[in-house]
């Protein structure tokens, strides 16, 4: 039995400890807001916060998060009013939309880390999460815009 | 007011029923057949695609709901399609339900993402509908308030009478409405009274992203499912003989490990049938991950499959296609290029006497230019839900094209079509590879096999090597200049695998007195695809790459030198059946002239390179701005003008824009699929680049032309000239010139690009 708390929420799961914690959250607890992507640590696509730290889920053994904080895209705020999702939806990124998830869970390691990155810091942040789409100007615009709106929260 | 009539049956078309608990619903069936035939010119059209019926509900409690027809894959149609019917219906955009509707060419229409078409094809018939109920409920106004129609307005919802001071929502007219004949002409809004259309609105499906609700294919789930993965040859050219599954049906959550054919040896391919691999070894079990472990664990004998033969549908009956067996390599196919490159070709189009000028010129300017096979790399791999019974089929996933899967399915399954349902979901990502639903025909019949509902997954690996690929691409141009420097003769012979990209009929055909245009085209095994504007993203890259340096040759600026011959295309054209318009392609080379400063001396820090194309009725034009970025060029700057017609949703138009220009510059530099023995060299995002943050550019500015012309394509357009307007940039910060996709190995290393600025400047 592997217990995990994802989002707040307790979870007992009767699985293999090496089985990947992306496929854990996706086909066992049915959590599919975390992407697949590349499997590889490539794409940045299954982003999740393991204690507070950007982990990317298709590497990280389920074992690895026993017993800890998991955070994922569906409980990264309670009402989806994150200021990252605040400006996601303001400048409108999103076009296919699938590695956005992953995107917003990067940025919001880069944001509580760094109250007011640069164009260089979320450069560095973000260059591990691919948008197919290249909404990347947006992106880059929003995370300013999300830095502005949590600094004046 | 413009009038709208119908170019078939108007009474056909529009239907309005009084729904269960009241209320209106204006279904709409029709579709204009020469639009229609105009804007799929390019694709097989089954011969029942004649109707499009979508719906507007207004409910008594005044919620209106639009059903989306079309596929979403990025391209925003959630958005723009219900925007059109809002905007004539007078809704208030913010109270509209949107949801995406069921597969029913029928009653839906074409419901195909492609060919930059979704915006095109359902412009008009979705603005008749809504101009239709929106007449009806002002009918059901003037009716209930004794008022003559003409004294009443439409407006956010609410029809209102000013002389009385009345007012009434859709919603309290609708179940009237309802009982009303349907008009059998409506009036359509001016472009210039628009309020919704040409506004930007935001993404319909915006929260549910950024929220991570299940909207893809790969998030479908259903109760019992089990997930299935096919472990396909090593290469193309090989095939399953034999395997031994033992050891992968020890390992937990295993069910079952089996092999599936996919086509029977006769069956015959529709144009979207392609698959590269019809012997399929099937891997099923609980989750994914365990499914992807018992693969390492099959032990598997492949063989080289030798020439095979397929049957391919066609307008003139089946015709027999041998597939060859070859393993095929990189350089192996760039010495077969060469070698074509060099037979004589299928003439494409004449004009004048070429031969003569060639011989007459006193300069000839000669280049090749390739490019390698491309993956689509959509960021959701392919895959598709299935639950297949002896009764009746459900399937649910991404694609493009559900018009053109399911008679596949339905001779697969040996099911009647009406038993087939196929529900669309968000797309991760298409870029044409969704057209091919080769991975539905797998999912449906492994469902069948199995007696269970199945999620076939593609690993990145397995959907990056399997083919259905952008085909690899030369083309070798020539110009003749006489002793002024004058452009006397024009030749294109362009080839690939296993297709050419050559556009006979597009610009500067029609501006050059002598021209010839040639293709040929090598057979393969490698399976090709659509490819955001196919043959346009390889020919607008080469074409345009050479009239650089033809204006270079001819000592004018690039950007007069294109409007010196779209103005001979406009007052003197050559030949006929030439494609483009040359005013408007003119204009869009002044608007990026104008918005770029162009030839100004504050841009001067600038490597600058300019290209303009026309494709999917749609115009595009790049300025490229380069700067040295750690010893590197790096596009910092681009400014774009597109002509598409009336722009639906503008800040979604100009993302779009902005993502295919980074597209662009991401696979101008970096992309490629090559081979080796067969096998493909790249499998995964480790070793196949894709463009990535620090690598996007600093500002994209995106302007279009204003006028009030039909809107035609924006998803592919602006994507073809990129390739060019980086190639060109290039040049000017390298001083070399970029035959050969990608660009990135070929340009010089650090140190060595910085010494060349230098010396430049």
């Amino acid at each position: 039995m592997i217990k995990l708390n994802i989002n707040n929420k307790d979870y007992e799961l009767d699985i293999d400890p090496n089985m990947p914690l992306l496929w854990a959250l996706r086909d066992v607890i049915g959590l599919v807001g975390t992407k697949y992507g590349c499997g590889v640590a490539q794409c940045g696509a299954c982003v999740v916060h393991l204690n507070g730290e950007a982990v990317r889920s298709c590497v990280t053994k389920v074992s690895r998060a026993a017993g800890q904080s998991v955070v994922t895209i569906e409980g990264l705020s309670p009402n989806h009013d994150h200021p990252l999702q605040q400006a996601w939806l303001e400048l409108d990124v999103s076009q296919c939309g699938y590695c956005q998830a992953g995107q917003i869970m990067s940025a919001a390691v880069l944001l509580k880390e760094n109250k007011n990155p640069t164009d260089r810091d979320i450069e560095l942040a973000m260059e591990g999460n691919i948008c197919r789409c290249g909404t990347y100007l947006r992106i880059r615009k929003a995370i300013h815009l999300a830095a502005a709106i949590q600094n004046k929260d | 007011m413009n009038q709208s009539k119908s170019t078939t049956s108007r009474r056909s078309f529009l239907k309005s029923t009084l729904l269960a608990g009241g209320g209106l619903m204006i279904s709409f069936s029709w579709l204009s057949k020469a639009g229609l035939a105009g804007a799929l010119s390019e694709h097989t059209l089954p011969a029942e695609w004649h109707g499009l019926t979508g719906y507007i509900k207004i409910t008594p409690d005044n919620i209106i709901k639009i059903l989306n027809p079309n596929p979403e894959f990025g391209q925003n149609v959630m958005t723009s399609l219900p925007m059109i019917v809002a905007e004539e219906l007078e809704a208030d955009w913010k109270k509209i339900i949107v949801e995406m509707g069921p597969h029913d060419n029928i009653k839906l229409g074409p419901q195909f993402t492609g060919g930059s078409n979704s915006v095109r094809m359902y412009w008009k018939p979705l603005r008749e509908a809504g101009a239709a109920a929106r007449q009806m409920l002002l009918q059901a106004a003037a009716q209930t308030w004794g008022v003559p129609i003409t004294e009443l307005s439409a407006k956010d919802g609410l029809i209102t009478h000013t002389t009385s001071g009345r007012s009434a929502t859709y919603g309290s007219l609708a179940s009237k409405a309802a009982t009303l004949p349907v008009p059998t002409e409506v009036k359509l809004k001016e472009a210039k009274d628009f309020q919704i259309v040409r506004h930007s609105q935001k993404n319909v499906e915006g929260e549910k992203v950024v929220s991570g609700k299940p909207l893809f294919g790969l998030d479908y789930r259903q109760e019992g499912m089990l997930y299935a993965m096919i472990q396909h040859p090593p290469a193309f050219g090989m095939k399953l003989q034999s395997f031994d599954a033992a050891a992968a049906l020890q390992m937990p959550g295993i069910t079952d490990v089996f092999k599936l054919q996919l086509y029977a040896e006769d069956f015959e391919q529709g144009g979207f049938d392609t698959r590269t691999f019809n012997d399929l070894l099937v891997v099923v079990g609980k989750t994914t991950w365990e499914v992807m472990n018992a693969r390492k664990k099959l032990v598997v004998q492949w063989a080289a499959a030798g020439d095979s033969k397929d049957f391919i549908a066609g307008r003139n009956g089946k015709r027999e296609v041998i597939v060859p067996g070859a393993l095929e390599s990189t350089t192996t196919q760039l010495a077969d290029m060469r070698e074509y490159a060099r037979k004589p070709s299928q003439e494409l189009r004449k004009d004048g006497d070429p031969e003569t000028a060639f011989k007459n010129a006193a300069q000839v300017i000669e280049r090749t230019y390739t490019a390698p096979f491309l993956a689509h790399n959509c960021m959701e791999p392919m895959n598709f839900f299935a639950h297949v019974t002896s009764e009746k089929a459900l399937l649910a996933g991404p694609l493009q094209a559900p018009g053109w899967i399911e008679p596949t399915l339905s001779k697969l399954l040996n099911l009647p079509p009406e038993k087939i349902e196929i529900q669309m979901t968000r797309m991760g990502g298409g870029f044409g590879r969704r057209a091919y639903g080769h991975y539905l025909s797998e999912a449906a019949l492994i469902s069948k096999r199995i007696n269970a509902p199945v999620h076939l997954v593609y690993s990145r690996e397995d959907d990056m090597t399997y083919g259905i690929y952008r085909p690899m691409y030369t083309a070798t141009y020539r110009a003749a200049l006489d002793a002024n420097k004058n452009l006397i003769g024009f030749h294109v012979k362009g080839g690939g695998i296993p297709e050419h990209a050559v556009h006979a009929n597009r610009f500067p055909a029609g501006a050059i007195d002598n021209y010839l245009a040639e293709g040929w085209s090598i057979p393969s095994n490698i399976t090709i695809g659509a490819f955001r504007a196919p043959r346009s993203n390889f020919i607008a890259a080469a074409e345009q790459s050479f009239l650089d340096e033809l204006a270079a040759a001819m000592g004018k600026d690039p950007i007069d030198l294109r409007l010196e011959l779209l103005k001979k295309a406009k007052d003197n054209p050559v030949g006929k059946n030439n494609e483009y318009d040359a005013d408007r392609y003119a204009g869009i080379l002044k608007l990026v002239k104008d918005k770029s400063g162009w030839g100004k001396p504050e841009n001067k820090k600038y490597s600058r390179g300019v290209a303009a194309y026309f494709c999917h009725n749609s115009y595009a034009a790049h300025v490229v701005d380069i700067v040295m970025k750690n010893g590197f060029p790096y596009v910092e700057r681009v400014f774009s003008a597109i002509d598409c017609g009336i722009v639906i949703n503008p800040d979604a138009a100009t993302n779009m824009v902005e993502g295919a220009v980074i597209d662009g510059i991401g696979n101008a530099f970096f992309g490629r699929l090559s081979h080796k023995g067969g096998a493909p060299v790249q499998n995964n995002f480790n070793n196949y680049r894709i463009i990535r943050h620090s690598e996007a550019p600093q500002k994209i500015e995106v302007h279009f032309i204003q006028n009030d012309i039909d809107p035609t394509g924006l998803g592919e357009p602006p994507f073809p000239p990129v390739f060019g307007a980086v190639a060109n940039a290039l040049f000017k910060a390298t001083n070399k010139r970029y035959y050969d996709q990608p660009f990135y190995e070929q340009i010089p290393k650090p140190g060595n690009t910085l010494n060349i600025k230098q010396k430049l400047g």
